[in-house]
């Protein structure tokens, strides 16, 4: 055992007695055996920052440890079995019944509530299982929220109410929903998980709201008062003239209530010039026309060397 | 059996006044209790150990011993308890044994969609 006691400890070589007593300490309340009756394997590690600690918590081992005149084996305390490997005989139950458990009547109490022994009248009562669902429902569903009438797996039918705001994969709780509780112990609960469906046009991001918008080859030169679907009803938007495909305009508040703050987030609206459907000779002069005293280049950005 | 002053010679870390206290604390309580001349079984050596632990290296206050002692005291009976159920499974036909495993497992059963 010729490990570095500082390092088992977890102090540097300078620590002073104080810190090394706080690391010691922080360790062994972490490690004692006694405490940790679960984990066998922190017995052996207990004794390594136990036989580190009763070095280095000497000034004068401590100095001779740091000349290399000792080192840590054969400094272990004198091995005396843990608390806990006795902890749980019988013999214990003296320590037990000081505190009011008496010893075998504590487990034939336990025994009682278990299994409903003895005629006192404990019988088993225990609480219903909890079930699960999933619950598709639409963007606008989740966005508004909703009043669902649902069919539980046992047949009864619950109005469920879907917060607005209510995210993918959110869990909803109903409680005292889930399966009958035993011998009048309560019902468990039911957890009810949303899946959201994709709306056509609307898109989701946080509280926000995403929307390409189709305008016209006008509206995008001259500008204008357009009418734009939000989640609520529709609304009037102004396009600025010289609006182009992928200007973004925003339509604040129009968003999704973020459930912890209670504000609503906002509507972007992302612009789309499109043509005509069927081409239009006019159209077609016309542009001929422009082009030739309006020449520009949108591509520019693409010859560009990154 | 050890007296009151082998245990002090062999713990090395209290003294018989300390020891006397926590005795009289009902901290440490021992096989043969008789004041004039108790009697320590290795449990009661074991939890002097302890106890030395506590107070000495851990610096858990005097006045906090008792609450540490207690709830210590209770998850030993807790585990007493879950090793007594433990074994008492482990001697049921397999599909006893297999029941309570999935009730375990499961303490939320699947529903399916609603939708």
């Amino acid at each position: 055992m010729n490990d570095d006691l500082y390092a088992t400890i977890g102090v540097s070589r300078d620590a002073s007695q104080e810190d090394i007593k706080r690391a010691y300490r922080k360790l062994a309340k972490e490690l004692h055996p006694d405490l940790n009756p679960d984990k066998p394997d922190v017995a052996e590690r207990f004794k390594k920052i136990t036989a580190a600690y009763d070095i280095l918590s000497d000034p004068e081992k401590r100095g001779r440890y740091d000349r290399g005149e000792i080192d840590a084996s054969g400094q272990e305390r004198p091995q005396y079995r843990y608390y806990r490997d006795f902890a749980e005989d019988p013999a214990a139950g003296r320590y037990y019944s000081r505190e009011g458990f008496g010893d075998e009547e504590q487990l034939h109490d336990f025994l009682e509530g278990l299994f409903g022994r003895g005629g006192r009248g404990s019988r088993v009562r225990a609480r219903g299982a909890d079930v699960s669902y999933t619950l598709p429902i639409s963007f606008l569903e989740a966005a508004k929220g909703a009043k669902k009438r649902v069919t539980m797996g046992d047949g009864r039918t619950i109005d469920l109410t879907i917060p607005p705001g209510v995210h993918d994969r959110q869990m909803l709780r109903l409680k005292g929903q889930g399966m009958p509780g035993f011998d009048g112990g309560p019902p468990g609960d039911a957890y009810v998980e949303v899946h959201i469906q994709p709306h056509p046009f609307f898109e989701r991001k946080d509280h926000n709201v995403h929307l390409d918008l189709p305008i016209t080859l006008t509206e995008a030169v001259l500008g204008g008062k357009v009418e734009v679907p939000t989640i609520d009803s529709p609304v009037t938007m102004t396009v600025p003239k010289g609006s182009n495909t992928g200007t973004v305009l925003r339509l604040r508040g129009r968003g999704i209530v973020d459930q912890r703050s209670g504000q609503r987030g906002d509507q972007y609206v992302r612009l789309q010039v499109v043509l005509p459907e069927t081409p239009d000779p006019e159209l077609e002069a016309f542009a001929r026309r422009w082009a030739e005293t309006h020449a520009y280049d949108p591509r520019a950005d693409l010859r560009r060397p990154s | 059996m050890m007296t009151l002053s082998e245990v002090v010679t062999m713990v090395g870390r209290v003294d018989r006044v300390e020891l006397t206290q926590w005795i009289e604390a009902g901290w440490v309580m021992p096989e043969r209790p008789e004041p004039e001349e108790p009697r320590f079984s290795d449990l009661d050596i074991a939890r002097v150990c302890l106890i030395c632990d506590l107070r000495h290296d851990l610096a858990v206050e005097e006045e906090t011993m008792p609450l540490v002692l207690s709830l210590l005291d209770q998850i030993y009976v807790l585990r007493r308890q879950v090793n007594a159920l433990t074994a008492a499974i482990r001697q049921q036909p397999d599909d006893v044994r297999q029941a309570i495993l999935d009730l375990l497992e499961q303490p939320r059963r699947r529903g399916g969609s609603l939708g």
